[in-house]
């Protein structure tokens, strides 16, 4: 049952990528491309998932828990470290390159582009070099 | 160039919002694709792979449905420099969890939760990433 919900709302998720344009990389390039052929449509998108779940989680949170699931496991963290600047910025320059980010990276697999192939395996092994430091670092790299 | 669509993306980004606040009220978690990505691989801690899997197959399967349902493509444009997506890759895949978050995490859920850290990183990605077609596109 929570994979079916899960495959679901990722389905959901996904498809909104698409129907946004977000999930294609020379969208994202052009809307990055201020000072050239500068698409604004992904400022619509962020728009209007940010209205949705800035009210949808208002609605969400008043309930005791959630359907599934003893609590709810809102992140917590809310100190500004050298991981939080570190990390986007490093993301950022990769965002800036490909013009992907990791959900529209994820729904390009099956459309099999050679480009979407050497990312998204590149990406699977950043991922997890990131989680071996944090595993064996944490006192140098905690968050 | 590509074109304008405010309605689309919108309404498309209203689906992605949409997506985030159920999953919310479902099992209470934010919809961040880095971190549920990212915890697909061991080490294992909180016995909630299912659902993480079964999310990741969610949009692996979208264009697949999307296209099954209009009978359209998906138009996407992927750079074929094998060099710079690997780089690319590796760059997207370890910044967003050593930051704890991506547009996912950070953008739309951490701001919609009025999150000061994840202003931050949004403002960070977002000004490294301006920069970096800013130079890609215009200095080199």
């Amino acid at each position: 049952m929570a994979f079916l919900v899960n495959l679901a709302l990722g389905l959901l998720f996904g498809v909104g990528l698409i129907v946004s344009g977000m999930s294609d990389p020379a969208k994202v390039l052009n809307f990055l491309d201020l000072f050239g052929t500068w698409d604004p449509s992904l400022a619509l998108v962020m728009g209007g998932a940010v209205l949705t779940a800035f009210i949808g989680y208002r609605i969400v949170l008043k309930r005791a828990r959630p359907i599934a699931g003893g609590g709810f496991h809102s992140p917590t963290k809310n100190n500004i470290d050298a991981r939080v600047l570190a990390g986007p910025a490093i993301f950022g320059i990769g965002w800036g390159l490909s013009g992907f980010c990791p959900g529209p990276a994820l729904t390009a697999i099956g459309l099999g582009a050679t480009g979407t192939l050497a990312f998204v395996p590149a990406m699977i092994v950043g991922m997890w070099a990131a989680r071996f430091v944090v595993e064996t670092h944490p006192l140098t790299s905690r968050a | 160039m590509t074109q304008f669509t405010p309605f689309a993306s919108l309404i498309g980004g209203m689906m992605i919002g949409l997506s985030a606040v159920l999953l919310m009220l479902w099992e209470g978690r934010v919809a961040g694709i880095s971190g549920i990505a990212s915890r697909l691989l061991p080490p294992y801690r909180d016995g909630i792979f299912l659902s993480r899997f079964g999310f990741v197959v969610g949009l692996v399967a979208a264009p697949l449905a999307t296209m099954a349902l209009t009978g359209e493509m998906v138009a996407r444009t992927v750079s074929p420099n094998i060099p710079v997506m690997v780089a690319a890759g590796l760059l997207v895949g370890f910044g967003t969890v050593w930051g704890n978050g991506c547009t996912s995490g950070h953008g739309v859920c951490g701001l919609s939760r009025l999150s000061v850290r994840s202003f931050v990183a949004t403002g960070v990605f977002m000004a490294f990433a301006f920069a970096t077609v800013l130079v890609t596109r215009h200095v080199i």
